[in-house]
């Protein structure tokens, strides 16, 4: 019996911390959101579509972003809330991307609907940008046996640092994971299945199961 | 006894604190020098009482030091505090200079070693005159919500904020555009101390039987000082609606405000309002009464914090640390708190709090589920350990100015 394949390049696994700065820039309505949007670093657009995962995270995970909040919650726009919370980040390999997607489609609202609503006093949208550190935990595997007792142990930043800062913020196009098993496994079909998750629509915890369970099932295939 | 940082391992996790071992790994040899006006009473002694012995313990050298002022000085500084707050006061050319005076007299006397020196609130803001002679990092802590001060005051502190590397601000809504970098670090509780700690079912039912309450009878709580911003006389009429269709008690409980002068007046109001009806209890708590809090706050079905105007509100924090539903004005640092629905109840009026208590009283699975996602935001955004790491993080900002940071 061969045994399961040994990579050459072990998966290191990193983790990422994040702070929250304060651009000092808010918007009241529709019009003053879109526009700053348009302008603001990219690090904010990364914030406020990825910090419910983690801030939130234990809840069914909605609602994906900060935008098609506020909308509904200060505004009362529930249509174009459900525009921005459908907007499946997924299919986007750049923020610049999600960016431009974010606008249009509150463009297209405001091209056919008035949008003079303005939030209460306090209840602005208030722009922050996400600062992150990455760095090195002490965890690395070689094959997918290890991969899956540490994707178990790892904390859920790690995991969400494999899974979106890289592959979206780093633009890397792909998630770490996928990479790795793809190049130094070989596992094709693994690294597809973990490809197509949708991480948005799962809570971290949820996210750390569904890895677990497609993991162990390949390194029993492999194993055997 | 004071907690050490192996202690919130089953409260947060064995990672977590790793994490912080490995941070605080790349601040060793750093001095981070805090100062601030104060050792003892107000949130930001409470909060450095238990930060820097963390700290400290973690592997950082923090420090922690306390400038010197007369009575009059201290004098100006409320006035200050008050100003920034948005509230009219006349300050006068003699109060700034007494204010500069005693800031010249702490740059003479006070020794500053911190690599990072870390200033808390306005009291202490003119050391950074010091700046210069210094290799230092310098961050000044912001613990008020100045998003709408008397300009004058403001505009004084300005040019003395804006020499500092870097602020801190406890929400986005408490501040306003400054030309140095400003970050996010909200406050915290720490869920070992006596406020927060599990207590056990006898406890919490000899505080109810101390006060009178009945434990068979839901009971809707509001802890705060006695104070028009708390309205809490709009909690007795929300109250009042509620019970038209609902058997519950109504607790207002907290102390007065020593430096309010309005505060026994609205404890005499509140009485008022109360009186003859034997549902409300009105309990005026001595300081210290941490365990009754913790009592109250946990054996209520209900926990209300109907504020008209509130700071971050760490009030809320503790109701929602003890898995309570919660009905909350979207005001101050409350919505960082409560997303509606998900984890909370946010009300804007007399009437719709009382709807919201309603509802959450008559169901009860609703408010366990909110309750429970209360516990959950908190243990991830709220306790000690996340404040810790932040300030750690914050402290490794200062060296680095990029977006993305390899450590």
């Amino acid at each position: 019996m061969a045994g399961p394949m040994r990579a050459t390049d072990p998966f290191i696994f990193c983790s990422r911390l994040n702070l929250r700065e304060l651009t000092g820039l808010k918007a009241k309505n529709l019009c003053e959101l879109v526009s700053l949007i348009k302008t603001v670093p990219g690090s904010v657009i990364y914030h406020h579509t990825h910090h419910f995962l983690q801030q939130h995270q234990y809840l069914i995970p909605e609602p994906p972003n900060d935008f098609a909040y506020w909308v509904e919650q200060a505004l009362g726009y529930r249509d174009l809330a459900e525009s921005l919370a459908s907007v499946n980040t997924c299919e986007f390999g750049s923020i610049r991307a999600l960016r431009d997607r974010i606008v249009s489609e509150i463009d297209e609202y405001l091209k056919h609907n008035p949008a003079s609503r303005e939030a209460n006093a306090g209840e602005e949208f208030y722009f922050i940008k996400s600062v992150s550190f990455v760095f090195k935990t002490p965890y690395e595997a070689y094959d997918l046996t290890e991969f899956g007792d540490i994707i178990k142990k790892v904390t859920i930043d790690s995991i969400y640092f494999h899974m979106y800062e890289s592959r979206l913020r780093l633009e890397k196009g792909v998630n770490d994971f996928s990479n790795w098993i793809r190049d130094e496994l070989a596992e094709e079909e693994l690294a597809d299945k973990i490809d197509r998750l949708d991480p948005y629509t799962h809570t971290m915890e949820g996210l750390r199961r569904r890895l677990t369970g497609l993991v162990e099932v390949h390194a029993k295939r492999a194993a055997q | 006894m004071i907690a050490r940082i192996h202690d919130y391992e089953p409260v947060v996790g064995k990672n977590t604190v790793d994490e912080l071992q490995l941070l605080a790994g790349k601040l060793s040899g750093t001095v981070v020098q805090n100062i601030n006006s104060t050792a003892v009473g107000g949130g930001v002694a409470e909060i450095l009482n238990r930060m820097v012995p963390l700290l400290r313990e973690l592997g950082v050298d923090a420090r922690w030091d306390v400038i010197k002022g007369g009575q009059e000085f201290f004098d100006v500084t409320k006035k200050f505090h008050n100003a920034l707050h948005g509230r009219r006061e006349t300050i006068t050319q003699e109060m700034y200079d007494t204010f500069l005076e005693n800031g010249q007299e702490n740059l003479k006397t006070m020794q500053l070693c911190g690599d990072i020196i870390f200033v808390h609130d306005p009291q202490p803001i003119t050391l950074i005159g010091k700046k210069e002679e210094m290799n230092s990092r310098w961050i000044w802590r912001c613990h008020i919500d100045v998003s709408n001060p008397d300009p004058d005051v403001f505009g004084f502190l300005l040019p003395y904020i804006e020499r500092y590397d870097a602020s801190v601000f406890s929400a986005p809504s408490f501040t306003r555009k400054l030309s140095i970098r400003q970050f996010l670090i909200a406050p915290s509780i720490d869920p070992l101390c006596k406020k927060n700690m599990e207590l056990s079912q006898e406890t919490i039912d000899g505080v109810l039987e101390k006060f009178g309450l009945d434990a068979k009878v839901p009971i809707v709580t509001q802890i705060s000082r006695f104070d028009y911003l708390k309205d809490p006389v709009g909690v007795i009429e929300a109250f009042k609606l509620v019970r038209k269709n609902v058997r519950c008690q109504l607790v207002l409980a907290g102390g007065t405000a020593t430096d309010d002068p309005e505060s026994d007046k609205v404890l005499a109001e509140v009485r008022e309002r109360a009186q003859g009806d034997r549902d409300i209890h009105i309990l005026l708590l001595p300081p210290g009464s941490d365990i009754e809090i913790n009592a109250l706050q946990r054996a209520s079905s209900v926990v209300v914090q109907k504020s008209l105007k509130e700071g971050f509100g760490l009030t809320v924090t503790e109701a929602l640390w003890k898995g309570k539903p919660v009905v909350a004005s979207s005001v101050g640092g409350i919505p960082l708190q409560i997303k509606h629905k998900y984890s909370g109840l946010l009300c804007r009026s007399v009437d719709g709090a009382a709807y919201m208590i309603k509802q959450l009283l008559n169901a009860p699975e609703y408010a366990k589920k909110l309750g429970e996602n209360g516990r959950e935001h908190v243990r991830q955004n709220f306790l000690l350990t996340r404040h810790l790491r932040e300030y750690l993080l914050l402290f490794l900002s200062l060296y680095h100015a990029e977006d993305v940071v390899y450590l």
